[in-house]
């Protein structure tokens, strides 16, 4: 088991946690400003919002993946604004990877966060806009301090599930060792090949990472609820 | 002097009505808003706050709060709020909820002082009790030196002990500050003791505006006693009837005659009332 581990390759793994830690990242950016005019409209767009939000969860990764490449690859209009203006190319690399991870990780980061911000006493917001206060200052100081569990379960969430993501990635990236190369697609390279043994340890090694990580949101949580947050 | 004239429709349970209002307060008023629930009180609140838009004009002083030109925010009104269910905010500490209002060190310690709060001010909401809270969130609406100070039903969620300490902290603030208030409340004796002027809301529109002992005093003519109360039941006693009233938190008997006794129902609301006689009051 050892001799094992001190052969096996981690940089598909650090490939995974980059990307997922970059993907959260941006995610939480642009989702906190959209989960919250999700959960404070009463616009007629709504629903068509929270239904293009959501599309990735009931997609077929291989769809959203086939959507993104056409997009992006160097013969479309927004591939080749990028190649001629920024010299970036967004398929087959990291970047495209990253832009990939966003779409199809969105609904996992904006849905917690609406319901976090829809479960809010709206008397709270008000007592805060009374006080003077802007919509941003509310968001900073009151709303997100207030939805710790829905904010550490977008979080995590977001992370985890890019980390476990394949199909899009291997659509979008295909499989270039320290460009493209992660985790999950490590571990299907190692199935196609017979290699069942770095198969076992790269999975396992997912799985116990995966429910260290949801493990620590629930116990959180629970904890949380007990302060009255 | 504050002068409210709006109107806005309203969806009620019973079906559509429109509330009009066409009020002038003083300056430091202390006006009590009472009236059946659905009447529209929390509603004519809430537009004062800017928290609800209606049509109309509302001007404080020499400042157009809404005219058919303009619309202050609730941001730019300073106003105070007191909300029935407190609202505060959970993860700032008691003095922390009144600073994120106004950085004013020195407000905040006699706002704390004069509430007995001082030695809870490092506490989170959720450790405090309902009156604790609700204390707290009266000192926040304080922190702003507010123009005018709504609140809506503040002490409804409290047992009486508490309204009574609570109601002299709404007074001595209210003597202290000065501030023009107006609050929503049920409670007779919670209107008799805080405000100066009462104004009724049924259905949208004010149907009586007077002081306290004008308005909410229910004896007419020669009576001098009057109470409402749910009859609970008639006992035959002997030759006579005996019904059995709720009212307040006691009960009572009242002798009834058996023609009186043909026109009441068990679990009707009934108004006991008696003339000339000198009642004893002992503390």
């Amino acid at each position: 088991m050892l001799e094992i581990l001190s052969h096996l390759e981690f940089e598909p793994f650090w490939l995974s946690f980059k990307l997922a830690g970059i993907t959260t990242l941006i995610l939480f950016v642009l989702s906190v400003p959209l989960a919250w005019w999700l959960s404070q409209t009463k616009s007629k767009s709504k629903p068509i919002v929270e239904a293009l939000t959501a599309l990735p969860i009931v997609l077929p990764p291989s769809v959203l993946g086939f959507y993104i490449l056409v997009a992006l690859s160097h013969n479309s209009p927004i591939g080749v604004f990028f190649d001629e203006t920024f010299g970036i190319k967004l398929v087959f690399n990291f970047t495209g990877l990253v832009i990939a991870s966003c779409f199809y990780s969105l609904p996992f980061m904006v849905q917690p966060l609406q319901s976090g911000f829809e479960s809010i006493n709206k008397n709270m917001l008000e007592a805060s806009y009374i006080a003077g206060k802007s919509k941003i200052q509310t968001i900073i100081k009151v709303a997100l301090p207030n939805i710790k569990p829905a904010l550490l379960t977008a979080i995590i969430v977001t992370f985890a599930h890019t980390v476990g993501e394949f199909g899009v990635v291997l659509m979008v990236g295909g499989s270039i060792p320290g460009e493209t190369k992660v985790a999950s697609v490590a571990i299907y390279e190692f199935v196609e090949v017979m290699d069942y043994k770095a198969a076992h340890v790269y999975s396992a090694i997912m799985l116990i990472i995966s429910f260290v990580v949801l493990l620590s949101v629930y116990i959180f949580n629970g904890k949380m609820k007990k302060v009255g947050i | 002097m504050i002068k409210i004239d709006i109107n806005k429709k309203l969806h009620g349970v019973a079906g559509e009505m429109v509330l009009q209002v066409d009020l002038e307060i003083n300056q430091g008023d202390f006006v009590a808003l009472t009236g059946q629930s659905g009447s529209g009180k929390t509603t004519l609140l809430r537009i004062l706050a800017g928290l609800e838009e209606a049509e109309g004009t509302l001007k404080v002083g020499n400042e157009i709060w809404q005219d058919k030109e303009t619309y202050l925010k609730s941001q730019l009104r300073r106003i105070g709020f007191v909300f029935q269910e407190y609202a505060l905010f959970p993860n700032m500490s008691v003095e922390q909820n009144l600073l994120y209002v106004e950085k004013d060190k020195e407000l905040c310690r006699h706002l704390l002082d004069i509430t007995d709060l001082s030695k809870l001010k490092n506490r989170l909401p959720y450790t405090l009790s309902g009156g604790q809270k609700q204390r707290v969130s009266l000192c926040r609406a304080m922190m702003n030196r507010p123009k005018l100070l709504l609140m809506d039903e503040p002490l409804s969620a409290l047992d009486p002990a508490m309204r009574t300490k609570l109601q002299n902290e709404i007074l001595t603030l209210h003597r202290e500050f000065k501030t023009t208030t107006i609050m929503v409340s049920h409670d007779p004796s919670e209107i008799y003791r805080l405000s100066n002027r009462v104004v009724v809301l049924h259905h949208g529109a004010i149907t009586k505006d007077g002081i306290a002992k004008e308005v909410l005093l229910q004896t007419n003519g020669s009576q001098k006693f009057s109470f409402e109360g749910e009859l609970l039941d008639i006992i035959k006693v002997d030759v006579i009837f005996v019904a059995i009233v709720s009212i307040g938190q006691q009960l009572v008997e009242i002798v009834v005659s058996e023609q009186e006794k043909q026109n009441l129902q068990i679990g009707q609301v009934v108004r006991v009332g008696t003339k000339a006689f000198s009642p004893v009051i002992r503390g």
